[in-house]
């Protein structure tokens, strides 16, 4: 066990995953950096720097720069995942999905279900997202939506350093395809993470902190913020529980249920436009299966409906911030 | 290369299988037997067959919307695929795919394709798996005029190029994408000449002629299997009916219509062996009629069986676990 950063247990999952299974390859625009060019290749690794290292110590043939082609990136796992490989291909932005989205939904996501079970695609599509780097509208959104709406995909969102490694690692060896986005605020986030390899289950929520008088369901980067309001409330003498679904798809609806049987109230904080988000999703389903456990209306705190904006002072109003968080937990608490 | 007399069956009994079997499909459309759509693949028998003829089970294909000539060619079991066309429980999909998703891992067949210029992206993934893996193997890509209008087609011919891929794409050039003419369509260049202008050796080649089909089709095979990267074929063939069975085709004329017919590549092929002594009546006979009894258990084995339990099979196969 050591302490790691986000970034790095990214790094270290896809590494010894290399290491374990040669059918692993990672391809993606400048996952190597530096093809062709008058200098070295290979010491870009990933924009953030999240595939470092690994060209030079698994070479071209499985550390793939590709062009910026990103249906072809796509199609390409697709084809190799169908015939016997476990691509991990990287979108550097969520966002540039717009471009390759018939491979992801009519092509990965469906190849299993219409061809009667005979297909497996095990493709991981990593990509970044989420505001706050002040990357404006084309380079910060989220997206999970999107994904989790699709059958036939799982959608995974790590929220600390120790899951990003264990969620890569199950996303890695699961025979489904899994999109597995990487919050751009959260990569320098430090934790411990075990120097070994090992999986988090998906589907499985994490109770980052019990508590009795509230429920707050957040995820990805807006898990540390969902703390930062328990703390603050729990000066006040209020006990907040903080769940992690970890994954949007599968979800575990019985945490949350369980949890809002426990506590009466509910708060999901979500970054996404408010509708047709995890944050309406999980309201519907708490109001459906959980209704009579509920205390007070369930309080969603999520982006406004616009796109994400660039400067400074309406970004940090875009994204569900403490302070919104907080007096969303208020209003639970005081109906 | 000279073929066998075993090998001019087999490429006979594969045409003519195809014919047997999308004639049939168009008069099972009509009898109100095929939900959905169909696109059959008349007239382009030698195209799929002559491409298919050096392939092995190990060697992929990515097909179209147009694919059950593709299934054929590749040796994708017709039972399987008249049941999955009828959306019965013993289709090759259990039927879940139908016609435009018929698939056959185990036979190298990786799906017909409803999204057109499907198969070429997906085709660089299964070439490169042969290139990592390093099996010698290939992966073909059929798509058509229309799809060499996408750009996710574009995507796959430079990616193909700049990853020394062994895929090799088959443009099917059958004058039409969907209802428009291809000439309409191609702004520009020929097929051809943009595939050549990603640096990719490209042919052009008469689709009505097996042997032509074939022949290009090695030279194809020897430049991927030589480790020399993707090359390209512009098949041009004819479609004899609509974009889909019933469709009225009004913008074709009847002078057209009745050329594409004339340029029929079966009685081509017949015509050549038979001039060459290298066949007899007796010979093509034996296969017709063994091919239409096939094609005749196929059907009969279709209607009889019963289509997907909704209990069992609606929500099944979605994933390979999930939590």
């Amino acid at each position: 066990m050591s302490r790691k950063t986000y970034l790095q247990a990214i790094n270290e999952a896809v590494r010894q995953e290399m290491q374990r299974d040669p059918r692993v390859i990672v391809l993606g625009e400048d996952v190597a950096g530096g093809q062709g060019a008058s200098g070295e290749a290979g010491g870009v690794g990933s924009v953030f720097g999240q595939m470092k290292g690994l060209y030079h110590e698994f070479g071209p043939e499985r550390v793939i720069d590709t062009p910026i082609s990103e249906s072809a990136i796509v199609g390409a796992a697709a084809g190799a995942a169908l015939t016997g490989l476990r691509p991990v291909a990287e979108l550097m932005f969520v966002d540039f999905v717009g471009v390759c989205f018939d491979q992801i939904y009519n092509q990965i996501a469906k190849f299993r279900y219409m061809f009667g079970g005979h297909a497996t695609t095990p493709v991981v599509i990593r990509a970044t997202v989420g505001a706050g780097l002040r990357a404006a509208a084309q380079h910060s959104q989220t997206l999970h939506p999107l994904f989790t709406m699709v059958p036939g995909l799982k959608v995974v969102m790590p929220s600390n350093p120790y899951d990003a490694k264990g969620l890569l690692i199950q996303a890695i060896r699961d025979d489904d395809p899994v999109i597995y986005l990487e919050s751009k605020l959260l990569f320098g986030m430090q934790g411990e993470v075990p120097d070994e390899p090992y999986r988090v289950p998906f589907g499985e929520a994490n109770i980052v902190r019990e508590g009795g008088d509230l429920t707050i369901v957040a995820f990805g980067s807006m898990v540390p913020r969902a703390e930062q309001v328990a703390a603050s409330l729990a000066k006040d003498g209020v006990s907040a529980e903080v769940l992690d679904p970890r994954t949007t798809s599968p979800l575990d609806e019985d945490a949350i249920l369980e949890s809002v049987e426990k506590t009466g109230r509910l708060v999901i904080v979500d970054e996404s436009p408010p509708r047709c988000s995890l944050a309406a999703d999980i309201s519907a389903m708490v109001a459906d299966k959980g209704f009579r456990s509920l205390k007070a209306p369930i309080k969603r705190v999520t982006c406004p409906h616009t796109p994400v904006p660039f400067a400074p002072t309406l970004e940090d109003e875009y994204l569900p911030n403490p302070r919104r968080i907080e007096a969303a937990a208020r209003a639970a608490l005081a109906a | 290369m000279q073929l066998s007399r075993e090998d001019l069956k087999r490429a006979y009994e594969r045409m003519f299988l195809i014919r047997t079997f999308e004639e049939r499909v168009e008069k099972e459309f009509s009898a109100g037997n095929i939900p959905g759509f169909a696109h059959v693949y008349l007239g382009q028998e030698a195209s799929g067959v002559g491409v298919c003829f050096d392939l092995s089970d190990e060697d992929y294909i990515g097909s179209t919307h147009r694919g059950h000539g593709h299934c054929i060619a590749k040796g994708v079991d017709v039972e399987g695929m008249m049941a999955e066309i009828m959306a019965k429980a013993p289709g090759l999909c259990g039927g879940k795919g139908g016609s435009m998703h018929i698939a056959d891992l185990k036979k190298g067949m990786l799906g017909a394709n409803a999204i057109v210029g499907g198969a070429p992206p997906i085709a660089v993934g299964a070439a490169l798996t042969q290139k990592v893996n390093k099996t010698g193997k290939v992966a073909v890509a059929f798509t058509g005029d229309g799809a060499s209008n996408q750009g996710t087609v574009f995507e796959a011919l430079n990616m193909a190029m700049v990853l020394k891929a062994p895929a090799i794409f088959a443009f099917e050039n059958n004058g039409y994408g969907e209802h428009t003419a291809q000439a309409y369509a191609c702004g520009g260049a020929t097929i051809s000449d943009r595939v050549k202008g990603f640096g990719m050796p490209c042919e052009v080649v008469d689709g009505t002629d097996f042997f032509a089909v074939r022949e290009a089709m090695q030279r194809a095979l020897e430049h991927a299997r030589g480790g020399h990267g993707p090359y390209a074929l512009e098949i041009r063939c004819k479609r004899f009916l609509g974009h889909f069975v019933g469709d009225p085709q009004a913008y074709r004329t009847a002078e057209e219509l009745a050329e594409a017919r004339a340029s029929d590549p079966i009685p081509r092929f017949r015509h050549a062996v038979s001039e060459a002594g290298l066949l007899e009546d007796a010979d093509f006979e034996a296969i017709e009629t063994a091919v239409q009894a096939r094609i005749e258990a196929a059907v009969q084995a279709a209607l009889a069986a019963p289509m997907p339990d909704p209990a069992r099979d609606l929500t099944s196969d979605v994933y390979v676990k999930y939590a």
